[in-house]
């Protein structure tokens, strides 16, 4: 039985086409800088850029604590929910499915209304913006747990541990970290691509964070702009390709969406 | 002219031969197993017929018409899959009525048939049942009446009974063919079970490799396997070198004993070939009739199997099983004990190719 | 997140006899718990209360009932003709896509690029992807110049421009598209070949396979995909701030403009438009997760 292969040819064709096309056109503009012949001039404006390196550097912090904090909020909740309290799982799930259904630029209007008043005012610090990350990381970083702790026997583990008179803390950082690692790396750079572009509730925040300085340049420069894309499709690259070859072999595709 | 012809059919995929040398003519309302391991081209042979794959060479002909540049959905062959492949969007209902529906049936015709279909495998009250909500062996008799409804003139069975649990593979199997008989229709079973094959067949065509091993009845294959491979396949065998001391008095040596073949052999004097003997054919005493082998034996270990006693036994660096019915005034023999072993000259077989 | 709605919930029995240690268990899930109630649902609420609230603080429908003048309505109708554009456009070109890779007989090499194509791609938003559509279809863009030089076709005559509906439905497809193919795939494969081939041995043609067996089966997944994807579009801001810089009135846009600023000139009348926003994210996410459900059925 001959498949016809005209069909699906053309389809990937356009495809490919229509993902690379911009790209290819992106590049191209981002030489053009110079007057009648290309160059990388505008990549050596942005990369000598004060700005962009300041910007570049605070978006990275702001990205690790984000993992940090939640990795730590993500990782015991998860572990705790399968191990002892399985009828709690569908409300941390539909907690952590929030995030979908409230769009950051809702979630930061509830921010700033709540937390720019007494008693808690947290405006006047990042930590507000790390807040607000961490809970758009909550979907991601749950299922790349869930799934991770579902592919281990968490119960046999620990109880395999406890027997031998292992605390919980040996537990969780010598026994279930180390079988976690592919799964929590998957989440961590999942999320940091994430943060790194985002720019919704930094602008609302008012953070010179990577995302805000982009759509600086997006108004006052012609060709940066087009470089910059091209070095933020690279960096997205970078981390989806590692989360690839993190979890080569396993079935899962754990990249879906970030901010729009 | 046989209803079903297959005709040198070859069929590789690229460089490798899946199935090669393949003929085989069948009779109307025959049932014919195709048996062998994995692999070894019986479900491509299977597929060809039904024209989910092309063979590279040879004919398939169903009451003399070629078809086999016919494509699958014009032949009117049934066929049910390993794994029901009932579609789970409709009804047992709709699943058996729609080779009828795509036709453009009528739709009162439809119901009657769906209907008959299902008091035929035994389901009437389940019509309006979705495939998930069925047990294994459901799914696979809504697979059978739904291959069955369109009257097809073959049907082909790929595996239909591996996936399930063993009791109700042994009473599906028995239904399946009280069905098929009922029908007179032209069955191709393809298994790797040879009990499966044994149980339900006219005839059993073994495959190795791509080719045809030997066909035949249930008993000829199990009785006069043709081939080493078919004897080792069927049922288990003790395989044992020999020698040829006289070959038109059929007398052979097997580990320094002379044993005697029923008919002369085809071998010169001095070669060494290997014979086989089935575990049911092994009897403890020695000349409990004249013209039987005798061979002392070891007792090695005994299994008490329920309605069989297995013992295995050490005949110099050989071990062999024995197959012993229970009674209840049965003597289990003692582990280490040295007894005789007698066995009739027909049960001695000589294996081809050896 | 698709394999988490696929998934049935299993709910393990409770343990019965061990009441007493159950509450001191509940302690684990307490740091949790308390994040999501401060940044999650804490400031959802407020927003909530804010819209059925006056400027005094009084209980009033009000804000609600505000909500249906025209230039919020017509915030509403660009928003979901956006959303319910793309969507069809990334559900009919992903699947075409993903099932072309799939199941169209061509080397598996072109899935695994694919795939991680569209990894990179469903996260390739906001303001840089705004950036590659100007320097691709803006006035001095490649396709603009390269029309304009080989053909003498000067794009934006002819009606076209990327800051308009049009435009921005164009950019919205990159992510969508994508994103249609990551979500479907996995139904793709529970698609049996051996359904195919049943209906084939049956009697059916290859049209009568898809209009009775392969669209009835895949068909919740489908719509599922497309009201993720629909949700998706909606609450976009990004993209669309960069690229039309706040001229087209969409609901995203004018919740942040009120953000900036007073716009409305009633603040609660800014919160009820959130919550307008959430509501149609919550209808659309939840009829997703129904259908997806549907379909675990079918294909384990």
């Amino acid at each position: 039985m001959k498949k016809q292969r005209f069909w699906p040819i053309m389809m990937i064709l356009l495809g490919a086409i229509y993902f690379l096309l911009p790209l290819f056109a992106t590049f191209e503009f981002s030489l053009r800088e110079r007057r009648g012949e290309y160059s990388f001039d505008s990549y050596n404006y942005v990369l000598s850029d004060p700005q962009f390196r300041d910007s570049f550097v605070y978006s990275v912090a702001l990205a690790l604590a984000t993992i940090v904090v939640s990795l730590i909020l993500i990782v015991p909740t998860a572990f705790w929910v399968h191990l002892k309290l399985p009828q709690l799982r569908p409300v941390i799930e539909f907690i952590t499915l929030l995030p979908f259904v409230i769009p950051p630029i809702v979630l930061v209007f509830g921010l700033i209304r709540i937390y720019s008043r007494p008693p808690i005012v947290l405006v006047s610090t990042p930590a507000l913006l790390v807040a607000g990350y961490v809970v758009l990381s909550f979907p991601y970083m749950y299922r790349a747990v869930d799934t991770g702790l579902r592919a281990i026997d968490v119960r046999s583990l620990t109880e395999a541990a406890q027997s031998l008179g292992a605390s919980w803390l040996t537990i969780l950082f010598r026994v279930i970290f180390p079988n976690l690692r592919v799964s929590l790396l998957n989440g961590a750079f999942l999320t940091f691509a994430i943060v790194l572009g985002e720019f919704t509730m930094a602008t609302m925040l008012n953070w010179p964070t990577f995302g805000p300085y982009l759509a600086l340049i997006g108004q006052n420069r012609a060709y940066e702009p087009a470089a910059l894309a091209i070095i933020s499709f690279g960096l997205t690259w970078i981390c989806i390709g590692l989360i690839q070859l993190l979890s080569r072999g396993s079935q899962e595709q754990g990249q879906l969406a970030g901010t729009r | 002219m046989s209803f079903l012809e297959l005709i040198n059919i070859r069929k590789s995929f690229g460089a490798t031969a899946a199935v090669e040398h393949f003929n085989l003519q069948a009779e109307k309302g025959e049932f014919i197993s195709f048996l062998g391991s994995s692999g070894c081209g019986k479900t491509t042979t299977l597929r060809m017929i039904a024209g989910f794959e092309q063979p590279t060479e040879g004919e398939i002909r169903v009451g003399g018409v070629n078809i086999t540049n016919q494509p699958p959905n014009r032949r009117q062959i049934g066929m049910v899959f390993q794994s029901y492949a009932l579609f789970p969007n409709m009804t047992v209902a709709d699943n058996i009525g729609f080779g009828l529906r795509v036709v453009g049936k009528p739709a009162t015709k439809i119901r009657s048939r769906v209907e008959e279909m299902l008091h035929l495998v035994d389901l009437p009250a389940l019509g309006r049942r979705y495939p998930h909500q069925l047990s294994g062996g459901q799914q696979q008799r809504v697979a059978l009446a739904r291959a069955l409804a369109i009257e097809p003139r073959l049907l082909l069975l790929d595996e239909p009974l591996s996936a399930l649990d063993a009791k109700i593979r042994i009473s599906l199997r028995n239904e399946l063919r009280a069905i098929q008989q009922r029908l007179g229709i032209t069955t191709i079973y393809v298994t790797h079970d040879q009990e499966e094959a044994l149980s339900l067949s006219d005839r059993i065509v073994v495959m190795s490799k791509g080719r045809i091993e030997q066909i035949g009845t249930p008993f000829e294959i199990y009785n006069y396997p043709s081939t080493s491979f078919v004897a080792s396949f069927v049922g288990t065998l003790n395989i044992l070198s020999a020698k040829v001391i006289n070959a038109d008095k059929g007398e052979l040596e097997i580990a320094g004993h002379h044993v005697y073949t029923a008919e002369p052999l085809n071998h010169h004097s001095g070669v060494d070939i290997s014979v086989a003997v089935r575990p049911e054919n092994l009897e403890i005493g020695s000349n409990l009739v004249e013209s039987h082998n005798t061979i002392p034996v070891s007792i090695n270990q005994v299994s008490f199997l329920g309605a069989v006693v297995r013992v295995r036994l050490q005949l110099a660096d050989k071990t062999l099983e024995m197959d012993i019915f229970n009674s209840r005034h049965l003597k289990l023999p003692e582990v280490g004990t040295e007894i005789q072993v007698s066995f009739p000259k027909e049960a001695c077989l000589v294996l081809k190719g050896s | 997140m698709v394999d988490k709605v696929l998934e049935k919930n299993v709910k393990q029995p409770a343990a019965r006899p061990r009441k007493r240690k159950v509450r001191l268990e509940w302690l684990g899930v307490v740091p949790f718990l308390t994040f999501a109630l401060l940044f999650l649902i804490l400031p959802s609420f407020n927003l909530l209360i804010g819209s059925f609230q006056d400027e005094t603080g009084n209980f009033t429908l009000a804000n609600i009932g505000n909500l249906f003048q025209p230039f919020i309505l017509n915030s509403y109708w660009l928003s979901i003709q956006v959303s319910a554009v793309t969507a069809l456009g990334g559900v009919i070109f992903g699947f075409g896509l993903a099932y072309a890779s799939i199941r169209g007989g061509l080397p598996s090499w072109v899935r695994g690029a694919l795939m991680t194509f569209s990894g990179v791609a469903s996260n390739f938003a906001g303001i840089p992807l705004a950036f590659a559509f100007i320097a691709t279809l803006g006035r001095t863009g490649f396709i603009t110049v390269l029309l304009k030089n080989m053909l003498g076709v000067n794009l934006y005559d002819t009606g076209f421009s990327l800051y308009t509906f049009w435009g921005l439905s164009l950019t919205y497809m990159y992510f969508q598209f994508p994103l249609m193919v990551l979500i479907i795939a996995p139904a793709i494969d529970g698609l049996k070949s051996q359904w195919r081939e049943a209906a084939e041995n049956l009697g059916a043609t290859s049209f009568q396979y898809w209009r009775y067996v392969a669209l009835p089966i895949l068909g919740p997944a489908l719509l599922g995909a497309g009201v993720l994807l629909f949700g998706n579009a909606f609450g976009a801001y990004a993209t669309a701030f960069a690229l039309t810089g706040g001229t087209l009135n969409l609901v995203p846009i004018q919740i942040g403009a009120q953000i900036r600023g007073d716009v409305l000139h009633n603040p609660n009348l800014g919160y009820a438009l959130a919550m307008g926003m959430v509501v149609i994210m919550a209808v659309s996410i939840g009829i997703s997760m129904l259908l997806q459900r549907r379909t675990a059925r079918w294909i384990q």
